[in-house]
């Protein structure tokens, strides 16, 4: 019994003895901690290869100080190649706990079917795969649309169940409580367009059309626009959060089982706060924006704020008035739906969280766009 | 007791603002002890954790982690601590956007310099303890609730921590599961000699794994009974601690012999 390689890498240790012809002997010492230089478990498979055929592996641990998982990572390798190999291994050397972990490692197997290895998908599966899920979500977008019509019908009859507080906690978190940001933006906005404006006038000498220029603009779509985005941006956003939160937690499948839709209880709410405070916004924003373009036309262009304030009434009709408070309603109804949608359709994960979030901003300032071009378009066409 | 204290709570109290949850708490958990926190619903055993572990700083009174105070360390002091420690959440608290694999690697790939190669057989191993091997690659959502919760014990696991805490491991599990986790906690002090924390109300796991414990009462707001469970039951006088550790039979039996008794004395 001699020792006949010896190891000695770091301070974990193995000697291989070999006994007798055809068992193989392992003295593990040292400490077998993780991150201490260990032998490689390819040290023993060199070992069963040379030399004649091994039989069997016993071990002993008499001069191991500690040991942690940098051992039973080692031994879990060896078993591995033993096993397949066919070689038996002798256990009884190893010290209890060290022998409980390795059975408990191995009492349940591998389950292989479990196992996924990411698989390429050919380029016009994927394309067909896209195209399919793309039919999905315009399907969902549709039915999501037109569970929320029933609901509405049923807010008609007075059928519709959802708390009256939900809605006016909803109405003062997306209307009073986002008229600080609203102010400024507007504010800003109306600044920006005059000074764009007063640039260009003043080589004429029409200073005064700025503020034609500012009221038209900010009441006509300017101030819905930019509301719009805020809201998407605050409002919307929330929307998915929460509903998406509700889906993780099982809150929404609990409302469901109670029989109350959560169309009604919870996306109606929203829709109706969003389009009963989006054209009071706007129109806040409008008088805002309107502010911003005196500020620089009273400071910079040396107009009286009277004149200013004259010039604006004249230029402003009724009309403007009513498409700006119109687009501000599309808007809520967009952003609501867009939040809701996303909120609802949520995965079970915090990531999925985020992803409904961000989709349903996206989508939100997307439709608000497009709705603003098509509402451009008509009132083009009808000549107003 | 010759046994070395791991941890010492000395004079504790917990407070959400002016609301005390629990005051006067006194006890030591020892090394390679497993140690049950219990007491009825609400009597702050997992804010006890909470304080134990590091997550929620005592309103009153001082943690040690052998002789260490941990709420009076540097914060580099505390991160130390809490390398050494591993919590199991009561339903996994998994990372939902990474795989199994990924949720195991992650404290190794911060805290040790093992090369990817090295941290891949760790997980391995360390899900395979759990008998969730194979599963690498999931995502939390794509497993059963029972799994995610054996696979937040192998990301416990994976630092070989010297204290592992357990907020109600059996929760939401099927018997057979729960029983498996039982030994598996057994298992885990006899091998690695980790000391064990479990937070619990399951009659069934701490008689069959606890050696000591405190008892927590939500009405007088402080620790009733300290002490192996499997004594307290035989030996305590404490209305409150026997029905706890008898699911009301106690009680109950108290009260029929009370009725029994005035019946009598009726007749």
């Amino acid at each position: 019994m001699s020792p006949s390689i010896q190891r000695q890498l770091g301070q974990g240790e193995v000697t291989f003895i070999r006994p007798n012809g055809d068992t193989l002997h392992l003295r593990l010492a040292g400490a077998w901690k993780l991150g201490n230089a260990l032998p490689s478990a390819s040290e023993v498979e060199k070992q069963i290869a040379s030399g004649p055929p091994v039989r069997r592996i016993t071990f002993d641990t008499q001069g191991l100080r500690e040991w942690d998982t940098g051992l039973l990572t080692f031994l879990v390798k060896v078993l591995d190649q033993c096993a397949q190999g066919n070689i038996p291994t002798d256990l009884e050397g190893l010290p209890p706990g060290v022998q409980r972990l390795l059975r408990l490692a191995r009492a349940v197997p591998e389950r292989k079917e479990a196992s996924r290895k990411a698989v390429r998908e050919p380029f016009l599966a994927r394309i067909g795969a896209s195209a399919l899920r793309w039919g999905q979500s315009a399907t969902e977008v549709v039915e999501f649309v037109g569970e929320m019509a029933l609901a509405i019908f049923r807010l008609f009859r007075g059928k519709a169940r959802f708390q009256r507080s939900d809605l006016f906690l909803i109405m003062q978190d997306c209307g009073a409580q986002a008229l600080p940001i609203v102010s400024l933006i507007s504010l800003l906005v109306g600044l920006i367009l005059a000074f764009i404006g007063a640039v260009q006038l003043q080589t004429f000498g029409a200073q005064i059309y700025v503020a034609d220029l500012v009221g038209i603009a900010m009441v006509r779509v300017m101030g819905a626009v930019m509301t719009g985005i805020i809201v998407a941006g605050r409002t919307g956003a929330a929307f998915a959060a929460e509903l998406g939160t509700m889906q993780v937690n099982e809150e929404i499948d609990a409302l469901k089982t109670l029989g109350i839709p959560a169309m009604e209880f919870l996306v109606l709410p929203r829709m109706l706060a969003l389009v009963l405070m989006m054209p009071l916004l706007c129109l806040y924003a409008d008088l805002m924006g309107v502010l911003g373009g005196m500020i620089v036309g009273v400071g910079m262009l040396d107009l009286s704020p009277v004149a200013y304030f004259h010039q604006t009434c004249q230029a402003v009709s009724l009309t403007f008035v009513w498409i700006g408070l119109f687009h501000g309603a599309v808007f809520g109804v967009l952003v609501a739906l867009s939040g809701c949608l996303r909120g609802i359709q949520c995965g079970r994960s915090a990531s999925a969280v985020g992803a409904a979030a961000t989709s349903a901003v996206v989508t939100g300032i997307i439709s608000i766009v497009v709705a603003t071009a098509i509402i451009t378009v008509i009132c083009n066409v009808i000549g107003i | 007791m010759g046994k070395e204290a791991h941890i010492t709570v000395q004079d504790l109290t917990m407070a959400y603002g002016s609301f005390v949850i629990q005051r006067d708490l006194n006890f030591s958990i020892h090394r390679g002890d497993v140690f049950v926190i219990m007491g009825g619903s609400g009597c702050g055993k997992s804010t006890l954790l909470r304080h134990l572990v590091g997550l929620k700083p005592p309103s009153q009174g001082r943690v040690f982690y052998g002789e260490i105070s941990f709420w009076e360390a540097d914060p580099s002091e505390q991160d130390r601590i809490m390398r050494r420690i591993g919590i199991l959440y009561q339903s996994g608290a998994l990372w939902s956007s990474m795989t199994l694999a990924e949720n195991v690697a992650l404290p190794l790939k911060q805290y040790t310099s093992l090369t990817p190669p090295q941290i891949q057989e760790v997980v391995s191993l360390k899900l395979s303890l759990v008998g969730l091997s194979g599963f690498e690659e999931f995502y939390p959502s794509e497993i059963s609730g029972g799994m995610r919760k054996r696979a937040g014990l192998a990301r416990a696991m994976a630092m070989d921590p010297e204290i592992l805490f357990f907020d109600e491991p059996s929760a939401g599990l099927d018997p057979i599961s729960a029983r498996r986790l039982d030994d598996l906690i057994l298992d885990l002090r006899d091998s690695l000699g980790a000391t064990i924390v479990v937070v619990t109300h399951e009659l069934a796991s701490i008689f069959a794994i606890a050696n000591d414990s405190v008892f927590l009462d939500a009405t007088t707001k402080t620790m009733i009974a300290r002490g192996d469970p499997k004594q307290l039951l035989a030996e305590s006088k404490d209305p409150q601690v026997l029905d706890f550790l008898t699911r009301g039979e106690a009680g109950a039996q108290a009260e029929k012999s009370e009725m029994d008794r005035q019946g009598g004395e009726g007749l």
